[in-house]
């Protein structure tokens, strides 16, 4: 029996690899300067809806949520495999927290209409809340599986996985349609296929076409340039190479629900952290060095 | 959507797995004791499960006013959809101003469906706590007496103070370790409602068919003294070091992420943001370069000490004893100093 997935993906900036190039001179991270990456526990999730797919058929469409920039993600999920990939892009839904991001993908999916399972990573590596698969699927009306290691199997209506629960994992059973959260620990993710790398580099989103126009010629006046993008466009879209591209007003979603305004969290106070430069003690790496150190513990009473 | 209700109570959810109360449930009671006390309002705590009564007095003798236990048969096994439906509709009947709950798997799958259905703002993993008035940046109104929820963010790189002016409750989950524990007592009176909650077919829709859990076997947060090795100690035969001098010193073993990525090391000792947060007296670091993410699980250590070879390792900036060599040679002589003080 086929199954139909939708994949919730989402580009990050690589928080996990901060190197001396990205650290500003005052000790804190340029968040700027970070390359943006597919985030990990996504591929793992994406890669556990092709598998169902090649046992038993079905489609697999991946979403992202981002400015035009996360069509690179979306294109990495062709290259490995989706059916279709839509990016849902629009300034009203900038500075989302996660209830109204939840909001802005439960619409998208709902959009998208029929649908026996959903697959997130279980957390980003920029905010590591995972709550959006949870609220996801709260707002969906369906049950959470959080933490999948292993799909253990589909059958009929039913799914049964082997979720981690942290001090050890118990094995579950739904009835679908199910949101499911994947770790890292669920699969290896397959590599992007060469062939369709080759057939479908070039393919966009509009926003994407617009900025390469206007990069190509920055003289033009703004007819000449809407012309040009709307005639890329038009060459993309039929060779199937135009990514779909959503706005809140395509998935009906209620603006008051969406972006800052849909956001019941507010960003306070941000604090960078900052490599502290106070002193230690130093002691030398000797014998003598080791007993000072123990006398020392003993008698600020460290050591009992 | 709920209003702001100041008089509300600041509540706690009393995660509890085959009739005993997680670790993290105490520490939350006394971190709520003093949220309310600063608000001057009573604490709750709410204690869904199946023959959980006997676990009100202990929750009441770590500082909770009135426990809202919840038993049912059908509660005996944790599903996000039943013990949420049991959170969304006593938040609905009570209005406390604040919920917060353990950082722990199955807080952080239970608590964002809660938040969805209530439409209230959630925050995860905070590492600390306050109360403090807030003047909204945007409209310059000055909101009183407002839950400062602060965590780690970016992989650790930055702090973040985040509020919710409106759609309360606050709600917050709770890194385990992070708020100490106090001592209970006893003789301490409160009170224990029994509440019960409608559940539907579709609050169960989970059937669990098999469990294993383990008891946690190293008990990281308990230890007095850890002794952490790191991807500097290059290999599973040389992390002995790392036991002998814990051995000698009376303390757990601890690792870092890169110890236990590269297999030297089973993940139950990690420490760090992905693992455990720890405090105690003394932290001893070896081959650990000191990562802002390990930093973050370990830096409100008492006592730390650092043992690396490379001099400009970023763990010496949290260290208060330094000593640049190789470990190899550094922790016998430690083990050594250790026997000859006995």
């Amino acid at each position: 029996m086929p199954y139909d997935s939708i994949v919730c993906v989402k580009q990050v900036p690589d928080t996990a690899n901060v190197t001396a190039e990205v650290m500003k001179a005052d000790g804190t991270v340029n968040r700027a300067a970070l390359p943006a990456i597919f985030n990990p526990e996504d591929l793992h999730a994406l890669e556990t809806a092709l598998e169902i797919r090649d046992a038993y058929g079905g489609t697999v469409t991946a979403i992202s949520m981002g400015p035009p920039k996360a069509a690179e993600v979306l294109r990495d999920c062709l290259y490995r495999g989706t059916d279709r990939a839509i990016l849902l892009t629009d300034r009203r839904a900038a500075a989302s927290d996660t209830l109204a991001t939840s909001y802005i993908l439960s619409q998208a999916i709902r959009t998208i209409g029929r649908y026996d399972l959903v697959f997130c990573g279980r957390q980003a590596i920029d905010g590591d809340t995972a709550q959006v698969g949870p609220q996801c699927a709260e707002k969906l009306g369906i049950p959470q599986i959080t933490y999948l290691e292993r799909l253990i199997e589909l059958s009929g209506d039913t799914v049964r996985v082997r979720r981690n629960v942290g001090h050890g994992w118990e094995i579950v059973e739904a009835k679908l349609p199910v949101l499911v959260t994947v770790l890292e620990t669920a699969n290896r993710p397959r590599p992007p296929a060469a062939k369709r790398v080759m057939r479908l580099k070039r393919a966009r989103v509009q926003p994407e076409l617009a900025a390469e126009v206007r990069n190509e010629m920055p003289q033009a006046p703004e007819e000449q340039l809407a012309a040009e993008v709307q005639c890329r466009a038009g060459a993309l879209s039929r060779r199937g190479l135009l990514l779909e591209q959503w706005m809140l007003d395509d998935i009906s979603a209620d603006l008051a629900r969406c972006g800052m305004a849909g956001s019941p969290t507010k960003v306070h106070r941000i604090q960078a952290i900052v490599l502290k430069k106070e002193g230690y003690s130093e002691i030398p790496p000797t014998a003598e060095g080791a007993r000072h150190l123990i006398h020392e513990l003993v008698v600020d009473r460290t050591l009992g | 959507m709920m209003e702001p209700n100041r008089q509300g109570e600041v509540w706690i959810f009393a995660e509890q797995e085959d009739g005993a109360l997680h670790d993290v449930v105490l520490e939350l009671c006394g971190k709520a004791r003093q949220l309310a006390d600063e608000l001057k309002v009573k604490t709750g705590a709410v204690l869904p499960g199946d023959g959980v009564g006997p676990l009100a007095a202990k929750l009441i003798a770590h500082g909770v006013d009135t426990v809202y236990a919840v038993d049912d048969p059908r509660l005996s096994h944790y599903q996000a959809g039943s013990y949420a439906r049991v959170l969304t509709t006593l938040v609905e009947k009570h209005r406390p101003q604040i919920v917060i709950y353990g950082a722990t798997a199955l807080g952080r799958d239970l608590a964002p469906r809660v938040a969805s259905t209530l439409r209230a703002g959630m925050t995860a993993d905070c590492t600390d706590l306050e109360i403090s008035d807030v003047t909204d940046a945007k409209t310059q109104q000055v909101h009183e007496k407002l839950l400062l929820q602060i965590r780690p963010a970016f992989g650790g790189n930055i702090i973040a103070t985040i509020v919710n002016f409106a759609q309360w409750p606050q709600m917050a989950t709770v890194r385990e370790g992070v708020m100490p524990m106090q001592p209970p007592n006893y003789t301490r009176t409160g009170k224990v409602v029994r509440e019960r909650v409608e559940l539907s077919p579709a609050d169960l829709a989970l059937r669990l068919i098999e469990r294993h859990t383990e008891p946690r076997k190293v008990n990281l947060k308990g230890a007095r003294v850890i002794v952490a090795g790191g991807g500097g100690v290059g290999s599973k035969e040389n992390f002995k070091l790392i036991y002998e001098l814990a051995g000698a010193i009376g303390g757990a073993v601890g690792a870092s992420r890169a110890a236990v990525d590269s297999g030297y090391i089973g993940k139950e000792h990690q420490i760090g943001q992905t693992g455990t947060t720890v405090r105690p007296a003394l932290y001893i670091a070896v081959g650990i370069s000191g990562a802002v993410q390990h930093r973050a699980g370990m830096e409100e250590s008492a006592k730390i000490i650092a043992v690396n070879k490379a001099r400009d390792a970023p763990i010496f900036s949290v260290a208060h004893y330094g000593i640049v060599g190789d470990f190899k040679q550094v922790l016998p002589m430690m083990i050594q100093a250790l026997k000859e003080k006995q």
